[in-house]
């Protein structure tokens, strides 16, 4: 399996991601290639509602949230995270990529898109840009510990 | 039914399988079914509705779906109804979601509602009036099913494209 150069932050801390996605299989899945980047899973949930509570609990450096789920789905989640916290970075993760879904989540606040199935390394690179405000960072891009390696 | 409506189900299968199972797949065969629709093991059935309706069904049997968890999972998964359901279920939205993704960039639009789950005896009716087209994709894990029954609908794209005028 291909090996990746931990992405962490800029205080050498693991990233913390909010996993949310209605399919336990498919947080499984991300859960696994985030261990993969060296980052640790702060909390997971399987509907809006419950991320927007996840969020306020855990304040995570990363969410990765899934569109299409039961109570409320992740384009108003992610409305209503980002007016709560204007600096929150997520990144929609969905098999349903046509335009409208992509740029209505943009508009909302969403800071990338990526579409299922999830190639580990398009992921990774989608973290890297989208850590790369991180502000621990201090502007810098999101620091990696180690080369990368394949 | 017709082949620009198919076309995009089968890449996304074919995609989305190798993808997923990180190896070659093959088309093996492809006919048509009218007779009512008979399950070949736990089935995940999502309904369209919009300018394209009707109904696509993904269906594999028990022993292929813990495969295919256990491929996902990079690891041996332990059998279970819910390792089944959700395995079903993921590579159903999957297939469908990037199916759907390729007929919206063409101009078809429509919605897509959750995959039902079909696994015990009773489950899943056959539609004996609907013609359907019935794809067994070959995979490392063993055969995967696509049966898809949708037509276009002529009359609601017109609809739809109807601008009202103004005096």
């Amino acid at each position: 399996m291909k090996q990746f150069a931990a992405l962490v932050r800029k205080d050498n801390r693991p990233v913390r991601y909010l996993v949310v996605d209605d399919s336990v299989f498919a947080r499984k899945n991300l859960i696994k290639m985030i261990e993969l980047f060296g980052g640790e899973v702060a909390g997971e949930a399987g509907d809006g509602l419950t991320a927007i509570a996840e969020f306020n609990r855990v304040n995570p450096d990363i969410v990765l949230m899934d569109i299409t789920m039961p109570q409320m789905e992740g384009i108003e989640a992610v409305e209503r995270i980002v007016r709560q916290h204007a600096s929150a970075r997520i990144v929609m993760v969905s098999s349903v990529g046509y335009q409208e879904n992509i740029l209505a989540a943009l508009q909302k606040g969403a800071k990338h898109f990526v579409q299922k199935p999830v190639k580990p390394e398009v992921l990774y690179e989608i973290l890297r840009y989208v850590l790369s405000d991180d502000p621990n960072a201090t502007g810098a891009p999101v620091a990696l510990a180690g080369e990368q390696r394949s | 039914m017709r082949m620009e409506l198919i076309q995009p189900f089968i890449n996304a299968a074919d995609a989305v399988f190798a993808e997923s199972l990180q190896a070659p797949t093959k088309i093996v065969d492809l006919e048509m079914e009218e007779d009512a629709y008979r399950r070949k093991g736990v089935a995940a059935l999502i309904v369209i509705k919009g300018d394209i309706e009707g109904r696509v069904i993904l269906d594999l049997s028990p022993e292929v779906a813990i495969k295919v968890a256990s491929q996902l999972a990079g690891s041996e998964v332990e059998a279970s109804d819910l390792v089944v359901r959700e395995t079903v279920c993921e590579m159903a939205n999957m297939v469908i979601g990037n199916s759907v993704t390729l007929l919206n960039d063409r101009g078809f639009h429509f919605k897509v509602f959750p995959p039902e789950i079909h696994m015990d005896d009773q489950g899943l009716a056959g539609s004996a009036d609907t013609e359907a087209l019935v794809i067994c994709i070959e995979t490392p894990c063993g055969n995967i099913y696509l049966n898809i029954a949708i037509h276009y609908l002529h009359r609601r794209r017109q609809e739809r494209s109807a601008v009202p005028t103004l005096d």
